[in-house]
């Protein structure tokens, strides 16, 4: 019984999911809306077990001093900080516990809040971000080794779309008469990027659109079970 | 049968002569939920002068639509799904704010219960429902369907025993996505098997995620895996827990837990956007034998350039399916099949009725 009830309403649930996308009339479109409040809501509810878990490791790992837990108390501190002042003063568009925060408004300019997310938190996103561009020469570096014919072609279309995208790239082919405009390097780049580059990445869209046809199916038929624990 | 066809055109014919004059026309947005009206007017009358459209619920009390002055048309999306006469008044005036000629019409906005727009959707659902749900109740008569090798899928066991023997962890990344999000899931069932084998292997398997609802459920899939294999006693709820909903925070926690634990085996397996890489890299660098998945075409190369294995696009959906060997769940992956066969078919058909100049298959499998 335990399996068969969440078994009938994914069913169901997915049914109804499935008809609302082509029927545009009531009551299918509330329903649907309906369903995706609830959502919201049972997020809403596990937000709470997740700052549980979160609160819950990171003063273990500082109780039993594993290793890093000086970070943990960073990460204590961070949380506290951000939802006292959040609670207290508020953030841009709402008012906290105690008002609007007027006396820090007058001094930093913005609430509390606000000022932390605004000079600490998306900074340290941007570096977090920019770090992606080291990760990127790493790994161009190794993946762009001709070792294959295969590996070779990737090595001279990554030439040609990287030297495509730069004014020295343009600047390399602009010799080219016009009857040759084809071989101009941003051109080449683009038809790279438009043509072959783009059926792959179709190819891969549409493999992708089956295999969650298929999953879907296989959940709203109850033949795949795993997420419920795999019993029959 | 002739002579109601020929009634239908005469009707049809009636309809166009009536309406085709109108300068002016207000008709009911197909496709909609009720809510929306078009309104259609001749290019004659922008050439008069400014036009200036009003609405009514009542007839009595007209109030002014703001729109551009150069549209032919209008859909109002705003009728309130009032399902009575929605009234409309367009006015036409000089340059000096005089009124040249005004004209009125009405409609009622009406729910539809087919969106025509996405029939051939509907078509394609269909076919490929129809084919996955043949194969499995072929597989289910007892036909052996053969399914290729997926190399990705089969190292599992290959990294766990690893990890074991290395005495280092297993960690398991499902994305960046929630629930709602079908390679989470996905990404969920295959964690599901992947506990199976840290289970019985005695390994220790890291699961950090990035949404509160796919914590419970991680956790309900691991103990499950846990406790199906017999190990019930093996299985920490601590070693699944959440580090925060922000993409570059849940990065930067990422590869933390990579540099400190270093384990053995990564798994990456779920929805990645820009983390992608700086994951896989990190991971890499660590040492780590890796395997990621995801059906996010952009981030495909990062992970083929920094994993040993990569489950592209559809094999992620595959996964528990192949893993399972269950021969319902495989007949549904021939059905899969048959449909990338049938959308080959259909693309060389319309490459070729493309260069011939009839458009009509691409016609129809455009969704406006």
């Amino acid at each position: 019984m335990n399996y068969i009830i969440p078994l009938i309403i994914t069913f169901l649930a997915g049914l109804l999911m499935l008809v609302a996308e082509f029927i545009p009339h009531k009551p299918f479109e509330s329903i649907v809306s309906e369903l995706e409040i609830w959502f919201m809501i049972i997020s809403g509810f596990a937000i709470v077990l997740g700052q549980l878990s979160l609160l819950k490791m990171n003063f273990f790992k500082i109780k039993y001093k594993s290793e890093g837990w000086k970070y943990c108390i960073v990460t204590l501190a961070s949380f506290f900080i951000m939802l006292l002042v959040g609670i207290f003063w508020g953030t841009e568009s709402h008012a906290g516990l105690l008002g609007q925060g007027k006396v820090f408004v007058d001094s930093i300019g913005v609430k509390p809040f606000d000022f932390i997310f605004n000079n600490i938190y998306q900074h340290l996103m941007a570096a977090m971000f920019s770090l992606l561009a080291f990760f990127i020469a790493s790994a161009a570096y190794r993946a762009f080794i001709a070792r294959t014919l295969e590996s070779s072609l990737l090595l001279v279309s990554a030439i040609i779309v990287m030297l495509g995208n730069t004014s020295v790239g343009s600047s390399l082919t602009s010799f080219l008469p016009q009857s040759l405009n084809f071989l101009h390097l941003p051109n080449l780049s683009k038809f790279i990027m438009d043509y072959p580059n783009l059926a792959g990445q179709r190819a891969i869209m549409i493999g992708a659109g089956l295999g969650i046809i298929g999953s879907s199916l296989r959940i709203i038929l109850g033949i795949e079970r795993s997420w419920i624990g795999g019993k029959k | 049968m002739k002579k109601a066809f020929i009634l239908l055109l005469f009707i049809a014919l009636l309809i166009s002569i009536v309406f085709a004059n109108e300068e002016f026309r207000v008709s009911d947005f197909p496709n909609d939920d009720g809510s929306a009206l078009l309104l259609e007017w001749d290019k004659s009358l922008l050439e008069l002068g400014d036009i200036f459209v009003f609405k009514s619920y009542d007839n009595v009390e007209f109030n002014i639509l703001s729109l551009e002055s150069n549209l032919l048309q209008y859909v109002d999306s705003d009728t309130s799904f009032t399902e009575s006469m929605v009234y409309y008044r367009l006015d036409v005036k000089n340059d000096d704010g005089e009124l040249i000629s005004s004209f009125e019409s009405s409609a009622v906005p009406k729910a539809q219960w087919f969106n025509t727009d996405k029939l051939p959707l509907l078509i394609v659902l269909v076919v490929f429902s129809f084919a996955i749900i043949y194969f499995i109740l072929s597989a289910k008569r007892g036909k052996n369907h053969y399914i290729r090798r997926i190399t990705g899928l089969d190292s599992i066991e290959e990294s766990v025993g690893r990890a074991t023997e290395m005495g280092k962890p297993v960690l398991f990344v499902p994305g960046i996505m929630d629930l709602d999000d079908m390679q989470t899931i996905a990404g969920l069932t295959i964690l599901g098997k992947l506990a199976e084998k840290t289970a019985e292997y005695h390994c220790k398997l890291i699961v950090p995620v990035s949404k509160s609802m796919v914590l419970s459920a991680a956790k309900e899939v691991v103990k499950t895996a846990y406790m199906q294999v017999g190990y019930p006693d093996e299985y920490k709820d601590d070693d699944i827990y959440y580090l925060t909903d922000d993409q570059f925070g849940y990065v930067a926690g990422l590869d933390g837990i990579i540099v400190r634990e270093k384990p053995a085996a990564n798994f990456l397996l779920g929805s990645f956007y820009a983390e992608s890489l700086i994951v896989a890299e990190t991971g890499f660098a660590s040492g780590a034998i890796q395997t990621a998945g995801t059906a996010e075409p952009a981030q495909l190369p990062f992970f083929v350039a920094s994993c040993d294995f990569t489950l592209i696009g559809e094999e992620l959906f595959a996964a528990s399916a192949y893993l399972s060997k269950d021969p319902q769940q495989l007949g549904s992956l021939k059905g899969q099949d048959f449909g990338k066969f049938v959308i080959i078919l259909l693309i060389i058909i319309g490459v070729i009725l493309e260069i011939f100049g009839y458009h009509f298959l691409k016609d129809f499998f455009t969704i406006s």
